[in-house]
């Protein structure tokens, strides 16, 4: 049979975690932005909060559903599909998973009940801090998943038995030397990600003329959050590129599709990179700004894709043009935060048509640099599964066939051809609805001011249950 | 590296870590599976309701099986999971189903009937994929060296469909036992029946892998029928043909919680004569536990962490388990 099961493998895993992390981009930053609303609630006794916080609950139990579902599938790739993967470096990295389940998921699971059906159960502090638990357990999870993905592009701690990885330094392993990077870089764009998203909500509820309290709590508190986090980003990236650079030279040079060593080198703004001549096509290059942003001097050099033995480069124009999309998507979101410095100091912020259409139209944009993000640190570590150590065609369950993995990929496909648009249907008429304009439910909890001996009776009478 | 062996150690947390999904979600899948039976809308709600707090925390029991295996014994991941490719496969997309539907089907009620049938379809193909992944583990897997050998149907015997069907009324069980306890009136009554019935097939499938695994199996004969074995190990069988009979009065009674109880009691000594049987293998005629373990240095570092964790865990789990006890009511959960 001709199908190259590596080939179908990895477009597999591809379809399988690009549809999954869309979630994680997602609730993490929401479960953040959900435990500080219930937090603000508690704290100030104002109802808007509250209705906020709900409003954003029910959309954020739809894609935590969709994010467990799919986050099983996950690490049982590795045994269906990438068995020798598993075989050889499971005794560093099985534990790193492990404590992901352990820190995180249980936390997440256990507490999600109660912040879902349980406000009528416990006390208000207690459902705080469901939020707050399930907030931590998505940042432990990050923590965790980071850092073994971390691992596999910058291996450290290790020593290798009869071609296997065994654990020598657990410290040196768990915050190898891209991790810290990685980690905040891409919790980071997590939040940023929510962000927009809650912009782009509030903006259009605020272009409606609905709701329009709890919209200018939205829009105002969350591109305040913004005005920090997207400069931050910024920087955290280009210390994670000068990071890559050090640790993962021919990831860099894909990035940039630097095919010689050169200093002063130029930044490539666009090319269409021509792997079998070694050069690029239709370059549009600006002199010295590629040595200036990945070696901070006008006269550093990087390592040309020509250093590398053919077979060990990665593929050159998925992340180069992931990356030019990542970034661009970056500068678009410090654009749109820079106008809302000029609107709130004319104070328009609130009244300005068409910037409500730029946030509603920048409201996708943090998933899809998440994407991007995602595919150029993931295509720039080829061909490695376990940088410079494991070869990702010899990471493969040596049992399987072409066929099989056929079989197996158009079932993931069809099955999340199913659930996402759903999901997505789903979540946008919940958009729609808008928050309750009173809150649902029991009053007397949920006015934001719960009297306490209406409180205590319902206590009780969760006891008598 | 070390003299310390952590190998037994983990044998019970995997062990545990395994039994607990199969008891949470088992409950869990049976009740998505009893749903179908449920005559209205209301009783369906209500049903659904039941599980729709904790069914998550259950499945992430699964997850840490996975994951632990991978961690502990990964050789036993490595041979082990890409066997079960296909039966995996099916399960990881029935589970998509069965999970999505809690949220989907109170939300979009154009397609209710769609997600009322991903919730109780994807309930039983699980249901029946980990059964069929049973039996393919008790009858082994061919093995070259570290890795799988065989072919991507090999799981599929007469054996495998035989404990697929086993784990459908076995899960039926646990989660008629479920409903009993949470429910009232109408819904109890049915699920007395219900479980009636699944305990029928418990006790059938149950006689007849006990008789079936011994002959198709020499090592697994002798185990048993050996002296003395036959008369240390004899307390299992009479242990659980009691606990079949108080299950079944305790269905038929008044009971709130016995039918729950007796599946339980079923489920562990079934799991106790599966372990009696297979141990001290972990990938059956290849690799034992020892064998198949990740070094001391993995598994001493997992198990600092693992040993502090898991009885937080457990507190936790079990104070939100208690946040939503008693019956299930109408106006806590989705509606």
């Amino acid at each position: 049979m001709d199908l190259d099961p590596v080939l179908l493998s990895r477009l597999q895993f591809a379809w399988v975690i690009g549809w999954h992390i869309l979630l994680p981009a997602f609730t993490v930053g929401m479960a953040s932005y959900i435990a500080i609303l219930e937090g603000m609630h508690l704290v100030t006794g104002r109802s808007v909060y509250l209705r906020i916080s709900m409003y954003w609950i029910r959309i954020f139990s739809v894609a935590f559903g969709v994010g467990v579902v799919t986050g099983v599938i996950m690490p049982f790739q590795i045994g269906t599909n990438w068995s020798r993967y598993a075989d050889t470096a499971g005794n560093v990295l099985g534990p790193l998973f492990a404590y992901e389940a352990l820190t995180a998921f249980f936390l997440e699971a256990a507490f999600l009940g109660v912040l879902l059906f349980g406000r009528k159960l416990v006390p208000p502090w207690a459902h705080f801090v469901a939020a707050l638990m399930i907030a931590s357990g998505t940042l432990f999870s990050s923590f965790w998943i980071l850092s073994a993905n971390s691992w596999m592009q910058t291996p450290a701690g290790y020593e290798i038995v009869d071609g296997r990885f065994f654990p020598k330094d657990w410290f040196a392993i768990v915050f190898n030397p891209s991790f810290p990077f990685r980690l905040t870089h891409t919790v980071t764009g997590f939040f940023v990600t929510t962000g927009f998203v809650v912009v782009a909500v509030a903006a259009w509820l605020m272009r409606k003329g609905r709701s329009v309290e709890e919209g200018r709590v939205m829009l105002s508190m969350t591109l305040w959050l913004l005005t920090f986090l997207v400069p931050l980003q910024i920087f955290l990236g280009d210390q994670h590129g000068l990071n890559t650079a050090a640790h993962q030279p021919a990831k860099v040079a894909a990035i940039e599709a630097r095919w010689d060593t050169q200093p002063s080198f130029p930044l490539t703004l666009f090319a269409i990179p021509d792997p079998a001549n070694e050069t690029n096509r239709y370059a549009i290059e600006v002199p010295y700004l590629g040595s200036l942003i990945l070696t901070h001097s006008l006269d550093g050099e990087i390592k040309g894709l020509k250093e590398f033995k053919p077979e060990d480069r990665p593929p050159v124009a998925i992340p180069f043009f992931a990356f030019r999309i990542m970034v661009g998507i970056g500068f678009l979101m410090l654009a749109v935060v820079a106008a809302s410095w000029w609107l709130r100091y004319r104070g328009r912020l609130f009244d300005s048509p068409w910037f409500f259409w730029l946030c509603m139209a920048m409201g996708p944009l943090g998933f899809i640099a998440v994407l991007a993000g995602w595919t150029t640190t993931e295509v720039g570590r080829q061909p490695w599964t376990v940088y410079g150590m494991l070869r990702t065609a010899d990471s493969m369950s040596p049992s399987l066939v072409g066929g099989d993995v056929l079989v197996s990929l158009l079932a993931y496909m069809v099955v999340y051809l199913i659930i996402y648009p759903s999901a997505v249907l789903i979540a946008a008429g919940l958009v729609r609805k808008g928050p309750a304009l009173a809150p649902e439910t029991v009053a007397p909890i949920e006015s934001g001011r719960p009297s306490a001996p209406i409180n205590i009776e319902l206590v009780q009478e969760g006891k008598t249950l | 590296m070390n003299a310390l062996n952590f190998v037994p150690v983990w044998t019970l947390i995997l062990g545990a870590g395994i039994f607990f999904y199969v008891l949470l979600d088992g409950f869990d899948l049976g009740v998505g599976m009893l749903y179908n039976f449920m005559p209205d809308t209301r009783s369906r709600n209500l049903v659904m309701n039941a599980i729709a707090p904790v069914w998550d925390g259950n499945e992430t029991w699964l997850v840490l099986g996975g994951v632990a295996l991978l961690a502990a014994f990964p050789l036993a991941f490595a041979i082990l999971i890409p066997a079960l490719y296909f039966p995996i496969l099916v399960m990881l997309l029935a589970l998509v189903f069965r999970g999505v539907a809690f949220e989907f089907r109170f939300r979009d009620a154009e397609h209710k009937t769609f997600w009322d049938h991903g919730f109780f379809y994807g309930s039983l193909i699980a249901t029946m994929a980990q059964g069929m992944m049973l039996g393919a583990f008790i009858q082994g897997f061919k093995v070259e060296g570290r890795v799988f050998a065989g072919g991507p149907l090999d799981f599929l015997t007469p054996f495998s469909v035989l404990t697929g069907i086993a784990l459908v009324f076995g899960y039926g069980l646990l989660g008629a036992g479920w409903l009993v306890l949470k429910t009232e009136d109408d819904i109890q009554a049915r699920a007395r029946r219900y479980g009636c019935v699944c305990l029928a097939g418990v006790v059938i499938a149950i006689v007849v892998v006990s008789l079936w695994t011994p002959l198709a199996s020499d090592a697994i004969f002798r185990r048993w029928f050996s002296w003395p074995n036959i008369l240390i190990l004899s307390p299992v069988p009479v242990a659980t043909a009691l606990v079949a009979w108080a299950t079944w009065r305790a269905l038929g009674g008044a009971s709130q919680s016995g039918g729950f109880i007796g599946a339980v009691g079923l489920f562990a000594l079934s799991y106790i004569g599966i372990t009696i049987s297979l141990f001290p293998m972990i990938v059956p005629h290849h690799y034992t536990l020892m064998q198949a373990a990740s070094p001391p240095g993995t598994q001493a570092f997992l198990l600092v962490g693992t040993l502090f964790l898991l009885p937080v865990i457990l507190f936790y789990s079990g104070w939100s388990y208690w946040v939503f006890r008693g019956k299930v009511r109408a106006d806590v959960g989705y509606h």
